[in-house]
C-alpha cells in the first residue's frame, strides 16, 4: 500500500441479479473513491442502486444470485471482491463496519446489550477481562443516557433511536477505517433523527474515519456530507463537493431531485366555512390487564381527549412522532375502532351507530393509507379495487357503468384509465398510491382522511401527491384530514394544524401562525428538527 | 406519466400474474409434475371402472337389437334364462347371444364382487401367467368333467384359460377389478373427506381469526378439549354402535379431521384482518362476509391449498388402516385395506400383499410428490435456478 492510494477505490463497479433466465444489471459501472476523515453520500430515489452498491463494498450480496460483470473495490490497495472468506471476516466489523436502516430487526432480540456489543469486540481480538468496560466507555461514547445500567437491556427495551446508537457503538467498537451507514435514520423520529446525524457527524470528526452514507434525503446530504454522488437507475449521473452540486447542479436528475420539496401555499384558514367534521373530546383508551381474573388495572391513553374541526375546502393537518397516537385518531373518527367522545358528520352524530346505520355515511367519509403496497388486495384489478365502493354502497349502477365511473376516478387521479384490468404489482409505488386516492375519491366523498399518504413514496412523486390532493379539494370542496410526521408536506396543505404528543394535543390552531411562532417547546423542537435537522439538546424531546 | 409493459395475458385461463408464475413453479417441479398426471390419468380410468373391469359386456347385439349391458339391467328371460339379472358370464347365455349376435367385452371381464366359477387352482389362484402348461392342463380338464366337447382341440395349453393377471382373492374374486374398485374407493373418500374437512375448517378458523376475542378464545379451548379425545377408541366404539359405510365412516372420520386447518386458517385471518386493504375495505362500507370472502379468504387458500394433497393423503391411510383392522367398510366392498389383510391372512398367496401394497404405495406417493410440487409452487420465496 502506497500512501498515495485512497483508504477505498470503487471502479467501474457492475452489480447484475439473477432471476430466473434473466439478468437484471442493477448497478452499472459506478467509480468513487473515499478518503479517511471524507464524508461521501450516495443518494437517490429507491431502487437507485445506492444500497447494493454499499453491500457489495463489504461483499454482503446473496452470491452467486448477486454477481459482478465488472470493477473492482479497492479497500487498501487489496480487492475485496477476490478475498477469501476468512479475509473478509476479518475485515467485516474492523476495518470497514455497517449500519442499516432498520433498528428493530438489526439487534437480536435474545441478547442483551452487553452480549451484543461484547461480542463484536472478543470477535476481534479484545481481551475478555476489559470488556465490560469497554462496553461502557463505547455506550457512553455514542450518548446512550445511563450506559452502565443499560448493559443488561435486551433491544426491546429501548427506543428506535437509543437501538440505532447501540447499532453505531458496535460498528465503532473497534475503530474502523471505513464506516458505512445505509439510512441509519429513515425509520426513526425527526427529533431523534436530528440527534443521531449530530452523533455521526460528531464522531467522524472526532475518530478520524471515513464515512459513507447512503440516503434518499437532501436535507440529511446537505447536514453531514462533504462530497456527494447522485445515483439513478445504477448509475452515478452526478458527483462533487456538496456545496458545488447543491449550488449549481448539472444533470437533470439533480435538478428535479432538488426541485422535488413539496412546495405551493394552503389555503388560509377561514373560519367561516362549513364545518363537515367535529370531533370532541375523542378518546381510545387501550385497557391494560392483569393476573387471573383479567382486571383492568389501567389504560393505555392511544388518543386522549382530542377536539378538533375540519371545514368544508380545508385542511385540517395532524403532525406528531410515532406512537402519538394521530392514526389511531384518524381511525376513531371514521369509527373503523372503538373510541368515545362524540363524533358528528354535517352535524349529525356517528357515536352509538351499527355497521349497517355507518354504510351510508361511509359514502361521504373516506381515508387513504400510508403503504400503497399493503392498502391495495393483490388478487385484484385496479378496476375491482376502484368499483368495490360502488358496488357496497349499491349505487345502482350497472357494469358499464360502473366501468366509467372508474375510468373516470382514475383519469381524476392521473392514472391512465386503459389500464384498469391490470393488477396492482405492475405499478410503481407513486401510481399506486394514485389507485389507492382513486379508490376514495370514486364515491365523491365530502371528507376524506388521509394517513400518510406520501410517507412510503420518493421524493419526486410526493410532490406530485401533494399536488393532486390540493387540485382535488380545490375542485371538490373536500375536507381533509391529513395524518402526517413529514411537517415540509403538512406545511404544502394544511390550514390549519394539531401537533400531538401522547395522545394529546400539545398545540394547535392556524398552521401559518403555528409554523410562524411555535409556542410550546416541544413544537419549537420538532420543527428545529425537521427544517434545520438540529437536534434538541435541552430534553424536551426523548432519546 | 409511464404505465408498466402490459404483461402477456392469454392461454385457455384467464390467470392473475401471482397464479401464472405459481403454475410455472409447478410444471418446472418435474416430478410433481409428472406425478400429478400419472394421478390424473389412474383416478380417471378408475372412474370409469365399469367400462374397465366388469362382468357384463360394454355393448352386445342380440337377435338384431343393440343392448348395452353395462348400463342397463336386462332380465335373464330376455335371453332364455330365468333369473332376475343376467350373468353373461355363464357359458349357456354367453353362447346364446354369441349365436345371434356378438358382444364387446371391456379388457378385465370381472367386477369387483364377481366369483370366479372355474379357477384353475382352488382359491386364492395365483395369476394365471404363473402356471405351469401341465397345471393349465389340469385345470381344464377338471373344468370339462369329462365332457369331451368341452375340451380344446389338443387337450389346451395356458391359453385357453380365462387370464387371471394378478390372481384371485380368497373369495374368488379378481384381484385387478378389486384394485380398480378400490382405487377409486380410496381416492374419492379422500377427496371428500379432504374437501369437506377443509371447508368446515376453514370456516371455523375463519370466523375465530376475523371476529378474535371471546369467541376466538372460546371456541380455541373446545378445539383443544375436541382434538385432546382419544379418536381410535371412539372410533371402535362407534363403529360397534353404527352400521360401517361409505358414508358413515365419512362423518365419523370427519369429526376429527376438520380440526387439522382450523389452526392454519385462523393465524392467516389474525394476520390479514389488520391489513390496509382490509381496513379501507371497512372504510367504504363492506359488509363482513364480503370482506370475509373477497379479501381475506384467498389469502388463507394459500396455505389450505398448501397442505390439501397431505390431508388427502392421511384420509386415505385413515381409511386403509381401519378398513385394515377390519373396522372399516363393510365386508365385500372393494377396499385396498381389506385386501391388504387377505394378504397377511393368507401369506401363501403373496401376489395378494404385493399388489395392495404396490398400489397403495403409488397412490401415496404420487400424492406427496403432488403435495411438494403446490407447496413449492405456492413459496413466495422459492427460485429454480
Amino acid at each position: 500500500m502506497t500512501a498515495a492510494a485512497p483508504l477505498l477505490s470503487v471502479r467501474d463497479l457492475s452489480v447484475a441479479f439473477r432471476q430466473g433466465d434473466e439478468t437484471h444489471v442493477v448497478v452499472d459501472r459506478v467509480s468513487f473513491t473515499l478518503e479517511r476523515g471524507q464524508a461521501l453520500a450516495l443518494v437517490g430515489e429507491s431502487g437507485s442502486g445506492k444500497s447494493v452498491t454499499a453491500q457489495s463494498i463489504v461483499k454482503l450480496l446473496p452470491y452467486p444470485a448477486a454477481s459482478h460483470p465488472s470493477g473492482e473495490v479497492l479497500f487498501k490497495g487489496r480487492d475485496v471482491l477476490t478475498m477469501s472468506d476468512a479475509e473478509l471476516r476479518a475485515m467485516r466489523g474492523a476495518g470497514v463496519t455497517m449500519v442499516f436502516q432498520e433498528p428493530m430487526t438489526s439487534l437480536n432480540p435474545l441478547h442483551t446489550i452487553e452480549r451484543q456489543v461484547g461480542e463484536i469486540i472478543a470477535l476481534h481480538g479484545g481481551r475478555a477481562a476489559s470488556t465490560r468496560d469497554r462496553v461502557v466507555a463505547l455506550l457512553t461514547e455514542v450518548g446512550l443516557a445511563d450506559p452502565a445500567s443499560r448493559l443488561g437491556a435486551y433491544p426491546h427495551q429501548l427506543s428506535g433511536g437509543q437501538r440505532q446508537r447501540v447499532m453505531i457503538a458496535m460498528a465503532l467498537a473497534n475503530r474502523p477505517d471505513l464506516f458505512i451507514a445505509d439510512e441509519p435514520t429513515t425509520a426513526l423520529d425527526v427529533t431523534v433523527q436530528a440527534q443521531i446525524l449530530a452523533l455521526l457527524k460528531d464522531l467522524q470528526a472526532k475518530l478520524g474515519m471515513a464515512l459513507l452514507f447512503i440516503t434518499h434525503d437532501l436535507g440529511i446530504v446537505r447536514r453531514i456530507a462533504s462530497d456527494v454522488a447522485v445515483m439513478q437507475k445504477g448509475r452515478i449521473v452526478e458527483a462533487g463537493k456538496t456545496a458545488d452540486v447543491f449550488a449549481n447542479p448539472r444533470h437533470s436528475y439533480t435538478k428535479m431531485l432538488l426541485a422535488a420539496e413539496p412546495k405551493g401555499e394552503a389555503p388560509a384558514s377561514d373560519w367561516a366555512a362549513k364545518p363537515i367534521l367535529e370531533a370532541k373530546d375523542v378518546r381510545v383508551w387501550f385497557p391494560i390487564r392483569h393476573g387471573f381474573m383479567r382486571r383492568t388495572v389501567g389504560h393505555v391513553k392511544a388518543v386522549d381527549g382530542v377536539s378538533l374541526t375540519v371545514r368544508e375546502g380545508q385542511t385540517v393537518g395532524v403532525v406528531g412522532e410515532s406512537g402519538s397516537g394521530k392514526t389511531t385518531l384518524g381511525l376513531a373518527i371514521l369509527r373503523l375502532i372503538r373510541s368515545r367522545g362524540t363524533i358528528a358528520y354535517c352535524g349529525r352524530g356517528l357515536s352509538g351507530l351499527t355497521v349497517k346505520q355507518m354504510r351510508p355515511f361511509r359514502r361521504d367519509m373516506q381515508i387513504v393509507f400510508q403503504d400503497p403496497f399493503g392498502s391495495l388486495s393483490p388478487r385484484l384489478s385496479v378496476a375491482e379495487i376502484v368499483e368495490e365502493g360502488l358496488i357496497a354502497q349499491k349505487t345502482r349502477l350497472n357494469a358499464a357503468e360502473r366501468r366509467e365511473a372508474v375510468a373516470r376516478a382514475l383519469a381524476d387521479t392521473g392514472v391512465d384509465p386503459a389500464s384498469m384490468d391490470r393488477y396492482p404489482h405492475e405499478f410503481s409505488g407513486g401510481q399506486r398510491q394514485r389507485i389507492a386516492i382513486a379508490r376514495a375519491m370514486a364515491l365523491y366523498p365530502k371528507f376524506v382522511v388521509l394517513d400518510e399518504p406520501t410517507s412510503a413514496l420518493d421524493m419526486s412523486v410526493q410532490a406530485q401527491i401533494v399536488d393532486l390532493l390540493r387540485d382535488l379539494q380545490k375542485r371538490r370542496a373536500l375536507a381533509y384530514l391529513f395524518i402526517s410526521h413529514d411537517l415540509k408536506v403538512v406545511r404544502a396543505l394544511a390550514s390549519e394544524i394539531v401537533v400531538m404528543r401522547r395522545g394529546e394535543v400539545v398545540e394547535s390552531g392556524p398552521a401559518r401562525e403555528v409554523f410562524a411562532a411555535p409556542q410550546s417547546d416541544y413544537t419549537r423542537a420538532l420543527f428545529a428538527a425537521a427544517f434545520a435537522m438540529e437536534a434538541e439538546t435541552s430534553g424536551v424531546v426523548s432519546q | 406519466m409511464t404505465l408498466a409493459p402490459p404483461q402477456h395475458t392469454g392461454g385457455w385461463l384467464k390467470l392473475s400474474p401471482m397464479n401464472r408464475r405459481r403454475l410455472d413453479n409447478f410444471r418446472r417441479n418435474r416430478r410433481g409434475h409428472w406425478s400429478f398426471w400419472i394421478f390424473m390419468a389412474l383416478f380417471v380410468v378408475s372412474l370409469g371402472a365399469e367400462f374397465v373391469a366388469n362382468d357384463r359386456p360394454l355393448i352386445a347385439s342380440y337377435r338384431g337389437e343393440l343392448l348395452f349391458p353395462v348400463l342397463v339391467d336386462y332380465p335373464e328371460d330376455k335371453f332364455g334364462g330365468f333369473e332376475a339379472h343376467t350373468d353373461y358370464r355363464d357359458p349357456e347365455i354367453a353362447g346364446e347371444i354369441e349365436a345371434h349376435g356378438w358382444m364387446v367385452w371391456p379388457p378385465i371381464r370381472f367386477a369387483n364382487s364377481t366369483t370366479k366359477l372355474d379357477p384353475p387352482t382352488p382359491f386364492p389362484s395365483p395369476p394365471t401367467w404363473t402356471l405351469t402348461e401341465s397345471q393349465c392342463r389340469a385345470a381344464i380338464v377338471a373344468h370339462a368333467r369329462g365332457d369331451a366337447a368341452k375340451l380344446p382341440p389338443g387337450g389346451g395349453s395356458c391359453r385357453d384359460l380365462e387370464p387371471e393377471w394378478l390372481g384371485t382373492d380368497a373369495d374368488g374374486h379378481d384381484v385387478v377389478a378389486r384394485l380398480i374398485y378400490g382405487f377409486r374407493i380410496s381416492v374419492l373418500f379422500g377427496l371428500i373427506l379432504a374437501g369437506v374437512s377443509s371447508a368446515i375448517g376453514i370456516a371455523a378458523g375463519a370466523v375465530q381469526g376475523y371476529f378474535g376475542g371471546w369467541l376466538d378464545l372460546t371456541m380455541q379451548r373446545l378445539i383443544e378439549i375436541w382434538s385432546s379425545l382419544p379418536h381410535l377408541y371412539i372410533l371402535i366404539i362407534l363403529s360397534a354402535i353404527l352400521t360401517p359405510g361409505f358414508v358413515v365412516l365419512l362423518t365419523i372420520l370427519l369429526l376429527f379431521s376438520w380440526v387439522s386447518l382450523v389452526h392454519l386458517v385462523r393465524a392467516e385471518f389474525l394476520r390479514a384482518r389488520n391489513f390496509e386493504y382490509v381496513n379501507a375495505a371497512r372504510a367504504l362500507g363492506l359488509s363482513n362476509a364480503k370482506i370475509i370472502f373477497k379479501h381475506v379468504l384467498p389469502n388463507a387458500m394459500v396455505a389450505t391449498l398448501t397442505f390439501l394433497p397431505f390431508i388427502v393423503n392421511s384420509s386415505i391411510s385413515t381409511l386403509t388402516s381401519l378398513d385394515f383392522l377390519g373396522l372399516g367398510m363393510p365386508p365385500g366392498s372393494p377396499s385396498l385395506g381389506e385386501l391388504l389383510l387377505e394378504g397377511k391372512s393368507n401369506l401363501s398367496a403373496p401376489w395378494l400383499g404385493l399388489s395392495a401394497f404396490a398400489i397403495v404405495a403409488l397412490m401415496l406417493s404420487l400424492l406427496i410428490f403432488i403435495g411438494e410440487a403446490v407447496r413449492d409452487a405456492f413459496d413466495p420465496r422459492k427460485t429454480f435456478t
